[in-house]
């Protein structure tokens, strides 16, 4: 096997490191149950909405808050499927199904909405939740009379599997897009759309394939996370949450390495558990200071303050050698 | 009179009611984005806030929840003021161009929402409480309306207009809306822009504080009811042209009257009605109605 060739475009190393704690987190159910399971299977969930949040709205600059949408449709189609009453479908299909309803919703919406720009299309997406929070409350209660659904329950280690399969796919998607061409043409929408369109890119066509393709994975989570949840009603599906911790955990993490969001998301998802079980009575209050605090103090995230770190440690070393010379 | 009529006058004033509060909430979150381009998604929680406060202080201290106006408005400009010269103001300073301003400070405000609620949840609890006062019927034509809604109406009218007037002829006012035109010019005129801005969120937050001492006479409070008068604000500011503070006292009464409209055929899609009109609107006309 010819190893030079992959060498060169440096995906060896990480490569390899990223298998061998792939192989290590698919044993895990193993050597370790519980609550631990049940807490990373939280973090990997996390993990898929922030990664595929990242993959539309980080090359090309448009703020999407739409992720509970597509979370909250993967979340339906999955209780819809899998009832406690018994399940209609296999698991596998009703997540594919979830992610499929999930991207086709985000194909229909991103060919209307993605000619908006700047704050329009935050506002517009975020609205995009509501109103299918409303609507579904609304046929809940008049059409089909039920205020929540049940759904069965699957085992734990199942679930986990799933959702470890979903962030795969969903951080392979993500690490081979950027480098596509089809990854490089967001990038340039996102530095200067015009300048884009003229050099030849069908920008349309670019924005709305990857905003459907990143909604496919946040709905095949949420059709695993409808198994965790159990009970759900139109509120549960779609909490405005699902859309803003995304977003957040990205900045946490950082945007400018590839790795940032994946870190940004497993310490984020971590502490929100944490707070959320060890302090209940002031978790939000606490969640909130953390936030401002993100966005005012570390503005490229982990990654920016690790990249400082290292340049300081860097600048510090070349000016011991400059004295000794 | 025939009862249809009954009807519409009941829908009608329903609709003033909902849209004199509509457009206090709107107008203040114009004049937070507008001028100082923070798009605060906490705006429903000073809302919540003040609506709790008005409770405290009508069932503990039995004070007027009209006098609770003139305690609560002030309180929450000085609040408002202070956050954004500590948290905004900041975030400004630090942002690369006003589009990373824009999502930072979204972001932020998302911080301060959590905060917010969970003050009110260690304050108040999660129940839902209400008080009665002016809750005595009057007579208009024959259709009878609670006392407390017409007088809702008449200060959220009353109100609104003399702070539109404030914003157009007092001096301070003219200082916003240079800020708003050309901050940079502005300020070689010798606008203190950073107070400026820091007084424009002030406002808005004092208008949603007022907006919560009226609503808190007839709805049930609870911390978590802010996000919807948020959502109705955001749509509000776009269908009457983001910043234009004339297209949201406007658009807050036409919001209102469609709304009380909808209520009266489906009650529970009246949000989802709102959403529609305002995605519709978006797709067809950006820039709102009143928009340049």
């Amino acid at each position: 096997m010819d190893v030079s060739r992959y060498k060169s475009k440096g995906i060896l190393i990480p490569g390899l490191i990223g298998l061998v704690f792939l192989i290590l987190l698919a044993t895990l159910p193993f050597y370790i149950t519980g609550y631990t399971v049940v807490l990373i299977t939280t973090i990997l969930m996390y993990g898929i909405l922030t990664v595929s949040w990242v993959l539309f709205s980080g090359p090309s600059g448009y703020l999407s808050l739409a992720s509970a949408a597509f979370f909250g449709v993967g979340i339906y189609v999955g209780a819809i499927l899998l009832p406690n009453t018994g399940q209609l479908v296999p698991l596998v299909v009703a997540v594919i199904l979830g992610g499929l309803a999930s991207g086709l919703i985000a194909l229909g919406v991103g060919a209307l909405t993605l000619r908006l720009r700047g704050i329009y299309f935050a506002i517009f997406t975020f609205g995009l939740v509501i109103l299918i929070l409303e609507v579904l409350n609304w046929w809940e209660h008049t059409v089909s009379h039920l205020r929540g659904r049940f759904v069965m329950s699957v085992d734990n280690d199942m679930m986990f599997w799933l959702m470890l399969g979903i962030f795969v796919a969903t951080a392979l998607t993500y690490f081979f897009f950027r480098r596509s061409k089809f990854g490089l043409a967001l990038q340039g929408i996102g530095q200067n759309e015009e300048a884009a369109a003229h050099s030849g890119v069908n920008v349309t066509m670019v924005k709305v394939l990857t905003f459907a393709l990143s909604a496919v994975f946040a709905g095949a989570a949420g059709a695993v996370w409808a198994t965790r949840l159990t009970y759900i009603d139109p509120y549960v599906a779609f909490h405005v949450n699902f859309s803003f911790l995304p977003v957040l955990m990205a900045i946490f993490g950082g945007m400018g390495q590839m790795y940032g969001p994946l870190i940004g998301a497993a310490l984020f998802a971590y502490l929100q558990e944490k707070l959320q079980t060890e302090f209940p009575e002031i978790y939000m209050l606490i969640f909130g200071f953390v936030l401002i605090a993100t966005v005012l103090f570390m503005r490229d995230g982990l990654v920016g303050v690790v990249e400082w770190v290292i340049r300081k440690l860097r600048r510090g070393g070349s000016a011991v050698q400059n004295a000794d010379t | 009179m025939p009862e249809s009529v009954v009807t519409i006058l009941n829908i009608l004033i329903g609709g003033l009611l909902l849209g004199g509060i509509y457009a206090l909430i709107a107008m203040g979150m114009s004049l937070q984005y507008g001028v100082a381009r923070v798009l605060n998604i906490a705006h429903g929680e000073f809302i919540m806030i003040a609506a709790f406060g008005t409770f405290s202080l009508y069932t503990v201290a039995g004070i007027n929840p009209l006098i609770c106006l003139v305690i609560i408005g002030p309180i929450t400009l000085i609040i408002g003021f202070l956050i954004h010269r500590s948290l905004f103001y900041q975030l400004s300073l630090k942002a690369p161009n006003p589009d990373a301003f824009a999502a930072s400070s979204i972001l932020a405000s998302f911080g301060l929402l959590f905060i917010i609620q969970n003050i009110a949840l260690m304050g108040w609890g999660a129940d839902y409480r209400a008080y009665s006062y002016l809750n005595e019927g009057v007579n208009i034509g024959g259709a009878i309306f609670p006392a407390n809604k017409l007088v809702i109406l008449g200060f959220a009218v009353g109100i609104g207009v003399a702070f539109y007037l404030f914003l157009a002829r007092s001096r301070i006012g003219k200082a916003i809306r240079s800020a708003a035109q050309d901050p940079q010019t502005a300020s070689l005129m010798g606008v203190n822009i950073n107070r400026v801005l820091a007084i424009c969120f002030g406002l808005g937050a004092m208008m949603a504080a007022i907006a919560g001492v009226l609503i808190s006479m007839r709805v049930p409070l609870n911390p978590a009811m802010g996000m919807q008068y948020t959502f109705i604000a955001i749509i509000i500011i776009v269908l009457g042209g983001l910043g234009s503070i004339p297209g949201s006292f406007i658009g807050g009464f036409m919001l209102g009257i469609i709304g009380e409209v909808v209520t009266h055929f489906e009650p529970s899609l009246s949000l989802a009605a709102y959403y529609f009109i305002f995605m519709l609107l978006l797709l067809i006309r950006p820039k709102g109605i009143f928009g340049k």
